[in-house]
């Protein structure tokens, strides 16, 4: 069986989330670890707060040991999701172009948001309709997309209505070239149950189950 | 050797700091309109063990560019003491 690791780092806190929402698919790697599982079909790295934001939002945990893994695992094609802090992870380690700014507002946004799906063609969006959207929560107090020149990026997701942190062009989530590492700041396994508020997120809990076949 | 270093981080010029408007928009609530701009950064020292000063400014430029900074977002400053 392939699964999808969840990578925990000190600070993270919707790995169970993630945990969660993916079900006996998934299983937890500690930061620690040297080695992604032998049968690691798929990486996530959830939201919180890695190594407490210090410095920067996401720039001391490319130091983890297992993030040496994740890298290769990422250049030889292996989906990999950051959510939210995982998001502002693969941007520091520049496994994803750009760079999250503090929200425009300086507040910190928590509020489900639409998020409309713009490239249908990564590894965590097949599944998805370009143009179809997506009722996500956000929970962010750096979100704000920034990149110097939008030249070469895929962006994977937008805010549709509302730009809620200021990001340049709305961007919600953008995907390497490639198109299997993917980062977004909204939180889609928090949109994983009716009870909750919404499913909206299973939908790319099932473009990574796609994936992985 | 020993030398001491200064880095500062800020936002790049242009880049909006909205650290530094929240801040201005207090000042400007105390009355001082005279007060046109504020740029909030962060200030890191460290010290280092080098050759010579030279040597210490190269290695704590290196350390600015590749982890205290962010180039995409942000510019730094390097100052370095004996």
């Amino acid at each position: 069986m392939s699964r999808t690791a969840v990578v925990i780092f000190p600070g993270s806190n919707c790995d169970q989330d993630a945990l969660w929402a993916l079900g006996p698919d998934a299983t937890p790697v500690w930061h620690q670890e040297e080695h992604l599982p032998a049968d690691t079909a798929a990486v996530i790295l959830p939201g919180g707060f890695a190594y407490g934001d210090y410095l920067r939002a996401g720039a001391l945990a490319r130091f983890s040991p297992i993030m040496a893994d994740v890298r290769r695992a990422a250049d030889a094609g292996m989906p990999v999701l950051g959510i939210c802090n995982g998001f502002q992870v693969l941007c520091e380690a520049g496994m994803l172009p750009g760079a999250l700014a503090r929200n425009a507002d300086i507040a910190f946004h928590c509020q489900t948001v639409s998020v409309e799906v713009t490239d249908a063609d990564t590894a965590w969006t097949a599944g998805l309709r370009r143009g179809e959207r997506l009722r996500l929560p956000i929970a962010h107090g750096e979100g704000r997309y920034w990149a110097p020149d939008l030249a070469g990026v895929r962006v994977a997701f937008r805010y549709a209505g509302e730009n809620p942190n200021g990001s340049l062009e709305s961007i919600a989530g953008v995907s390497n070239r490639a198109g299997n590492v993917v980062g977004l700041m909204p939180h889609p396994e928090r949109a994983a149950s009716e009870i909750l508020g919404g499913t909206d997120g299973l939908r790319i809990r099932g473009a990574a189950r796609a994936a992985l076949r | 050797m020993k030398f001491t270093a200064e880095v500062r981080v800020h936002y790049r010029p242009g880049t909006l700091d909205p650290q530094g408007q929240a801040v201005l928009r207090a000042i400007h609530s105390m009355g001082l309109p005279a007060v046109e701009d504020v740029r909030v950064g962060k200030s890191i020292r460290l010290t280092v063990e080098a050759a010579d000063a030279e040597a210490a400014r190269a290695l704590i430029t290196r350390l600015a560019r590749d982890l205290l900074a962010n180039p995409v977002l942000e510019d730094y400053g390097v100052e370095v003491h004996a």
